[in-house]
């Protein structure tokens, strides 16, 4: 590890985007995540790579795509509006089988919104968003520090996979200054790997990457690969931390800031005698549902906290099962919820009950 | 042990440059530290603040809903974050242009002749570090010798001959905030 150093968000994650191997940055300009193309456009020259500002998301994500079709470590950044305009793009590069990291640093929504803090893009970049049936990894930093861990992660990850991996961050991460230390850089390979379409070679065939088959039957071919690649990243990449849930009777769930907001009501909490633990999952796909499971038997009740109207809410019921109750709060449009609020309503849930 | 702060003022009066400091300063002394800028519309001639922690533990939420003490550089600052301090916080007030007194009576109120003082030292841009001196030298979150080492990091290139007048705004707050704590 280096020295730690004080560094925005927004500029620590392209530093370790860069650390991580990434050779190239396709993108174009939304606020709050300009600082991260602005400091890849320093910085990529220096260290003799790529930047390119393209003339639209749509274009850069194709960009993307074109780079990573060669085996090439690539990033685009960008915020809401900006990656709903990606989305075409995103369900290509799944079915296309091919490794990128996308980093969305979430703004209130819908629509142009505003350019406040959010996370109401859980459900796009979990679900899907763009056509079809596909995943893309998706993780969750809370920390600046946690998010320059995870995009060394990330791009180890899309490789092994050969899949588009989605940091989901908001504005205030982007935008916040925490000390950072940096893993050592990682050694870019000079081989491209041999599904790359870099050229036959020496090889005694051409490699085609695709997202088209024409014949269903072939095209359900693809897609059960896919599936079955999906399955095994949801039996071994699942993440999440727990915070003071060994004795918990209430189990507060969020992730990204919110989660990092509510450490604080957990420490509140229990300075009241209230029994608060988090499970704060870390990849949001796949979800980490068995720890839900577990700790469904032990806690009276979850409480799940969102900066949007309850996505997470739906993936934390389907690993409680209705088993307990789970209740929800949330604030929406980029307002970001208070620790002493978020602990109010806890409290006005469990009544009297400690 | 944990100190949060809110630093105001307008845009321009070096706000996130005070903010900055401490937290580079708190870095320094080997405490974790967060430092959030507001990065809305309204940084353009509105109210402009960050919220900055130093701890010696993790710090969980980088939000300061209720700062316990706040360096306040202009009316709308103290307008805007006096409901919202805790019982017994402090304010450290530019005193020369709030033409209004903090009324609040459950929370303390330094007040500072700040812009005048920066003046007399030649330069009215350093109002936000004699301010940043009164809080450290109240509040002792990090030395104003630390901040002093960070100042550096900061002031370089052709802004480095700005150090020396800097540090004298610094040690102007020093010993403001000392004339209050003696009162």
């Amino acid at each position: 590890m280096s020295e730690k150093i004080l560094m925005k968000g927004a500029e620590a994650l392209a530093e370790s985007a860069i650390r991580a191997g990434c050779m190239a940055f396709f993108g174009y300009p939304i606020t709050p995540q300009n600082e991260t193309p602005e400091y890849f456009s320093r910085r990529m020259p220096q260290v003799g790579r790529v930047f390119l500002q393209a003339e639209s998301e749509v274009a850069a994500i194709n960009m993307v795509y074109g780079a990573a079709c060669t085996g090439t470590r690539v990033i685009t950044t960008s915020s809401s509006p900006g990656i709903s305009l990606m989305q075409e793009g995103f369900s290509y590069i799944a079915n296309s089988n091919v490794p990128c990291v996308v980093v969305n640093v979430m703004r209130g929504g819908p629509g142009l919104g505003d350019i406040a803090p959010a996370q109401g893009d859980y459900n796009q970049a979990t679900k899907g968003g763009g056509n079809g049936d596909y995943h893309s990894i998706v993780i969750a930093p809370h920390t600046v520090q946690e998010a320059v861990d995870l995009m060394f992660d990330a791009f180890e990850l899309a490789d092994k996979y050969r899949i588009m991996v989605v940091m989901l961050v908001d504005g205030l991460m982007g935008q916040m200054m925490e000390p950072v230390e940096f893993r050592e850089w990682v050694d870019v390979k000079k081989e491209a790997p041999d599904w790359a379409t870099v050229g036959q070679g020496n090889r005694d065939h051409r490699n085609i990457i695709t997202s088209l088959e024409i014949l269903a039957e072939g095209l359900e071919k693809m897609n059960i690969a896919l599936q079955k690649k999906y399955s095994e990243i949801n039996q071994n990449e699942k993440r999440y931390e727990e915070y003071k849930m060994d004795d918990a009777e209430y189990g507060l769930t969020a992730f990204g800031t919110v989660a990092r907001i509510s450490k604080t009501v957990v420490d509140m909490a229990r300075n009241k005698g209230i029994k608060l633990g988090l499970i704060r999952p870390v990849t949001v796909w796949p979800f980490p549902n068995e720890i839900y499971e577990k700790r469904r038997e032990q806690v009276k009740s979850f409480f799940d906290v969102e900066m949007n109207e309850g996505q997470m809410l739906i993936d934390v019921r389907l690993a409680v099962e209705g088993k307990r109750p789970v209740f929800y709060y949330g604030r929406l449009g980029g307002v970001v919820p208070t620790a002493e609020e978020i602990l109010g309503e806890i409290e006005k849930k469990i009544g009297g009950a400690k | 042990m944990e100190k949060q702060v809110v630093i105001s003022g307008f845009g321009g009066q070096g706000v996130m440059l005070a903010g900055e400091l401490l937290a580079e300063a708190g870095k320094e002394e080997n405490k974790h530290v967060t430092f959030l800028p507001s990065y809305g519309p309204e940084m353009r001639g509105g109210t402009a603040y960050c919220d900055v922690i130093v701890s010696d533990e993790n710090i969980a939420s980088p939000v300061i809903s209720f700062p316990e003490a706040a360096i306040i550089l202009n009316l709308p600052s103290l307008t805007k974050f006096e409901p919202l301090m805790k019982k017994g916080g402090i304010i450290i007030l530019n005193k020369t242009i709030i033409p209004q007194n903090v009324s609040r009576k459950d929370i303390q109120a330094c007040e500072i002749d700040a812009l005048n003082m920066a003046k007399e030292l030649g330069n009215e841009k350093v109002t936000n570090l004699i301010l940043l001196g009164a809080y450290v030298e109240l509040e002792k979150t990090v030395s104003v010798d630390t901040l002093k080492k960070a100042l550096k990091l900061f002031l370089t290139g052709r802004k480095e001959k700005l150090i020396p007048i800097n540090e004298q705004a610094l040690d102007a707050g020093v010993k403001a905030a000392k004339a209050y704590s003696s009162r």
